[in-house]
């Protein structure tokens, strides 16, 4: 007995934005530069009345169209982008959707590394007999917490919602997990203010930081460089790790699918893991950074390219705010 | 420093070699962004095997200023 993942569904906002569109915004800058360094094409961001719950009930509804929501017996809702402080979103999913009431659902608070953490809790929930069909949901509006004036990181994040069925299954399709944790790094990326350390602050004054980016502690506040630096120290090892935890090495792999933060940085750690290109997914152009998302979405892109069922051994690693990270290995043979 | 210079070069795209020199200061330079900061902690990374931080590069003014980094 085991568990498999069985179906991804996404969904972006449908309000894109393009470069050019930012470009009329910020018309120093070289976005056909930043295009090419980044792989950033498009980013597609919530309006205002709409929110992460409203993705994410959408990506269910797509997943609904071929399989049965009945059979859903927990939820797992990761997400910085809740609806409330309380109650929990999960909760209030469980009543839009309409599932059924005897089920377990909760919110985890993840961003980068959710999705991976999310697959090992769902492989747990399953190999422990506490569930048989885990819904678990990765939905984030980061849009919402960014300065109208942070170029850069307006350039990069995206809105997104994904459904993924994991399901009990005579196979075990999900390998072993590992994770990583440095809280030290707790103010590289972060919105300071608006939760119960600090109030969400009126008067808050403008910082302008990095090359000409401004924001607010109101806002979303990221420190590239030394996120940059953070995935460089760990992440190439982190990765050798878990192939050494699954018995695998390199070659046995069909597939990278890193979080999707930046090309540049992902080649970079390619190069260091001597992984050949035709192996590391590279996903960036449509919808840029979804934080969470940005793995099942490459994920079902890749699944869509295998032919005659033939069984894919998958590298999933997940790093970013926190600082957290998880991956682990999956195994799929046919689309999600 | 001249080595230096020319690696630094390399992170830019549009940008002459001839403008650079030790007392430049690299965040006037039009192409000096948030991307370019990255590529340069690859470069100190590949070239030095030196980690530069993102205080390193805050504090950093011109440069030379990058140059004496590498050479720690």
């Amino acid at each position: 007995m085991g568990a498999i993942l069985r179906a991804i569904e996404y969904v972006y906002p449908e309000n894109k934005v393009t470069n050019d569109d930012l470009s009329l915004q910020f018309p120093d800058y070289d976005f056909a530069k930043f295009e090419e360094k980044v792989g950033i094409k498009n980013r597609y961001w919530v309006r205002e009345n709409e929110t992460a719950l409203d993705l994410a009930i959408k990506a269910c509804e797509k997943l609904f169209l071929r399989i049965d929501k009945d059979t859903i017996d927990y939820v797992l809702y990761c997400t910085q982008s809740p609806e409330y402080f309380l109650p929990t979103t999960a909760c209030i999913l469980q009543d839009r959707i309409k599932l059924a009431k005897n089920i377990g659902a909760l919110d985890f608070n993840l961003g980068c590394s959710g999705f991976t953490y999310g697959v090992s809790l769902a492989k747990g929930l399953i190999n422990a007999g506490q569930a048989q069909n885990v819904l678990l949901i990765t939905a984030e509006t980061y849009s919402k917490y960014l300065h109208p004036k942070d170029r850069s990181n307006r350039a990069i994040f995206g809105d997104a919602a994904a459904a993924t069925l994991i399901s009990s299954s005579d196979i075990e399709g999900i390998g072993e997990f590992m994770f990583g944790t440095d809280g030290s790094g707790y103010d590289k990326l972060i919105v300071k203010n608006g939760g119960g350390k600090f109030s969400f602050d009126q008067a808050a004054p403008e910082i302008v930081y990095g090359t000409d980016n401004t924001y607010t502690d109101n806002h979303l506040y990221m420190n590239g460089p030394e996120v940059f630096n953070f995935t460089n120290e760990v992440i190439p090892g982190f990765t050798k790790e878990i192939l050494q935890k699954n018995n695998l090495n390199i070659e046995d792999i069909n597939q990278f699918v890193f979080h999707q933060a930046n090309a540049f940085m992902l080649n970079f750690m390619r190069k260091r893991l001597k992984i050949p290109t035709e192996k590391f997914l590279i996903d960036l152009a449509e919808g840029g950074n979804t934080v969470s998302c940005t793995i099942p979405i490459a994920l079902k892109k890749y699944s869509e390219t295998i032919k005659n069922n033939q069984m894919q051994s998958i590298a999933l690693v997940g790093f970013g705010v926190g600082l957290s990270w998880a991956g682990g290995i999956v195994k799929i043979d046919r689309r999600l | 420093m001249e080595d230096f210079l020319d690696a630094f070069v390399e992170i830019l795209d549009d940008t002459d070699r001839s403008i650079l020199l030790a007392e430049t200061i690299y965040k006037d330079l039009d192409e000096w962004d948030s991307m370019t900061a990255l590529m340069l902690i690859a470069m100190f990374d590949e070239k030095y095997e030196k980690k530069i931080t993102g205080n390193d590069i805050k504090e950093a003014t011109t440069l030379n200023d990058l140059y004496l980094i590498a050479l720690k």
